[in-house]
């Protein structure tokens, strides 16, 4: 299992247009994703389990992924969250 | 063959069969299923057609009013395919053996009520957004049709009870050809979007829902507010012939849409257009606006649960500013309360809206909605050529008011480093008759004024212009109406600023010759009327008109001014 941790700078926090693209890049590897905000975790291909989170601007999260392509798939989150302007 | 009257609201005249735009019965039966794997693939089958769907509606909006409002049916999509979500519509189906409808009622109804639950406004509107979607599911397992207008794929009129913003952004110009509601007025949104989208309407019919079946042909007249179902041959030929003339009169009209307003003996008046909203603006330029007269911002705090941020307002309002360039554009502030209410802010209810707590008034006392506005307004006044108006100003006091919070925001944000254009008009809708009485007073202050015509005369005549019994007394042309807006023209020119007119008077085809001899300065209108306008204008000497005022305001009654301009301008 690898995982990330992002700071997110977004002033809207995480929304409804970057959420969007999240979990479709999400959904393009093998691995479970999970995006983690305080004390839950969602599945990060799904898009009410992000929404549900309502993160703010500002909160700390962590990405994980495990499976066969778990560092590809965390690394293209990772420039997901940078190219939407989520944080980093 | 049936005819009915209604209200026109979008000029042209469109024949087609009807199309009936109307929420299906998405009630079900909660049952047993013997086969829960094929009752799942039921669901997956439900989910795939609905999906082929939203795909076609998210092209088509992209295609028609551009990425930003495609995006939503991106997070449509998603929510389909959510695991999330389907895994326990299935489960539910294994699990307990009961049909898919109430297996996704139920599912989707927990997230429901899970996100009207959250703290975050912005999430409980996702609710909504979860309900859309469930519901075209569930239309598809019930087998009835769930309305698209962004699917219809040949020519028809669309009859509905009522259109919403969201049905009229979908409308597809290649084949809805007209639409017909029972309810609406002018100056609905849905006659507002009709005529920015240039489709013919009809609305107000009270009762066409009752009366037009699917696939029956009909003729929707949106220049004389006639609506005929199951026509004979006859009368189609005779409402093709109309349609012929009109399109030939609008491509005369066209010829004019990159010139100026100018009058037989040389004289320019300028032609704008009253919008609601940035996406207005297109239709503006395509009919060859020469400025915005009114912006109404209304819509910014209309259908939803919370005022809107400064930067919404602020993306709007430099939308429109940028969208506009060099022309002019006057923003109306806010102008609530009265008969358009706004539930968030839970305001009394009151015996006389007319005559109660709105626009200005609401505004000064609650300055805290009012400075929002201000700052955004004041933010975007440096993308284009603004000009900030308050409504319902009844005394100098209100606009001296009105102005030194304008001032004191600005000072803040210049104070803040934000940058503000050094300079624009502030002005007022005259629309209350103490104001038109004093207008000297007013103008030596006021950098212009826009007469709003509605409230006017409702307010001269005393008569509730909502009050079908005393409708009669709504008389643009009673010679006490033209004296107040004399009064506002002139008072206007001795203290060297403009005045216009914002209201349906400015674009008809009476008034204008009236208006012209006054010295109306600007004539703002709904874009659609503009090009004929101009038409007109070109035909018209500014001079000879002008020599007319003295008899048309001795006149006695409304019935001997119309006449007398009629025989004046051969109308």
């Amino acid at each position: 299992m690898v995982e990330k941790t992002f700071n997110i700078t977004s002033s809207d926090g995480v929304h409804a247009r970057p959420a969007t693209v999240l979990v479709q890049n999400a959904g393009k590897y093998e691995s479970d994703i999970n995006l983690h905000y305080k004390e839950k975790a969602v599945n990060l291909k799904s898009i009410m389990g992000i929404m549900s989170l309502g993160i703010p601007a500002g909160a700390d999260v962590k990405i994980t992924a495990e499976g066969s392509d778990e560092q590809e798939a965390i690394d293209h989150m990772a420039t997901t969250m940078k190219n939407e302007g989520l944080g980093e | 063959m049936t005819q009915l009257q209604g209200i026109a609201a979008s000029s042209g005249i469109a024949i087609a069969k009807v199309y009936r735009l109307e929420a299906p019965d998405l009630s079900y039966n909660k049952t047993k299923v013997d086969n829960p794997d094929q009752e799942i693939k039921r669901l997956h089958d439900a989910l795939d057609i609905s999906k082929q769907e939203l795909e076609k509606i998210k092209a088509h909006t992209k295609k028609s009013l551009g990425d930003e409002h495609a995006e939503i049916f991106s997070a449509h999509l998603l929510v389909l395919s959510d695991p999330e979500l389907i895994k326990p519509i299935e489960d539910k189906i294994k699990a307990d053996n009961v049909n898919s409808e109430a297996a996704l009622d139920e599912t989707a109804n927990m997230f429901i009520d899970m996100f009207k639950g959250m703290d975050n406004e912005y999430m409980r509107e996702r609710a909504a957004d979860i309900q859309d979607v469930t519901k075209r599911v569930m239309a598809h397992l019930l087998n009835v049709t769930f309305p698209d207008p962004a699917l219809i794929n040949e020519e028809v009129v669309i009859v509905a009870d009522d259109l919403t913003p969201s049905d009229t952004a979908q409308l597809n110009k290649e084949f809805v050809k007209g639409f017909t509601t029972d309810i609406g007025g002018r100056t609905s949104h849905s006659a507002i979007m009709a005529r920015s989208l240039e489709i013919p309407a009809v609305v107000g019919t009270k009762e066409i829902t009752s009366k037009a079946d699917k696939d029956v042909m009909i003729i929707v007249d949106g220049i004389d507010g006639d609506v005929i179902i199951d026509p004979s041959s006859d009368e189609i030929s005779k409402y093709e012939q109309k349609q012929q003339d009109f399109e030939k009169k609008k491509q005369e009209w066209a010829k004019f849409k990159d010139e100026p307003t100018i009058t037989s003996d040389g004289q320019h008046v300028e032609l704008a257009a009253n919008i609601g909203t940035p996406e207005d603006i297109a239709g503006v330029l395509n009919n060859g606006g020469e400025g915005v007269g009114l912006y109404r911002t209304e819509f910014l705090y209309m259908g939803k649960n919370q005022l809107p941020t400064e930067e919404e307002q602020y993306d709007a309002y430099s939308s429109v500013l940028k969208q506009m360039g060099e022309k002019p554009v006057v923003v109306r502030t806010l102008d609530i309360g009265g008969d358009k209410e706004l539930d968030y802010l839970d305001l009394p209810e009151e015996m006389n809206p007319f005559l109660g707590y709105r626009a200005i008034r609401l505004c000064l006392e609650r300055d805290d909605i009012f400075r929002v506005q201000l700052r955004a307004l004041l933010r975007a006044s440096v993308h284009g050529n603004l000009k900030i108006m308050f409504p319902m100003i009844a005394t100098l006091e209100e606009f001296r008011q009105a102005k030194v919070i304008l001032d004191e925001e600005k000072q803040k944000l210049v104070d803040e480093g934000q940058e503000v254009a050094e300079s624009f008009e502030v002005g007022m809708m005259v629309e209350i008759p103490a104001t038109a009485v004093i207008a000297r007073q007013f103008a030596k202050e006021v950098d212009f004024f826009s007469i709003g015509t509605n409230d006017l005369i409702q307010y001269t005549m005393a008569a509730d212009r909502m009050n079908e019994r005393v409708s009669y007394l709504y008389q643009p042309y009673n010679p006490a109406i033209l004296s107040l807006i004399n009064n506002v023209i002139e008072a206007a020119h001795a203290e060297g600023k403009w005045a216009g007119m914002c209201g349906e008077m400015a674009g008809d085809e009476i008034a204008i010759p009236i208006l012209l001899g006054l010295g109306l300065d600007e004539f703002s209108m709904s874009a659609t009327s503009i090009l004929p306008a101009r038409t007109q204008i070109k035909d018209l000497s500014k001079k000879k008109l002008a020599s007319f005022k003295d008899e048309i305001l001795s006149k006695g009654t409304s019935e001997e001014v119309v006449e007398f301009v009629k025989e004046k301008t051969n109308l």
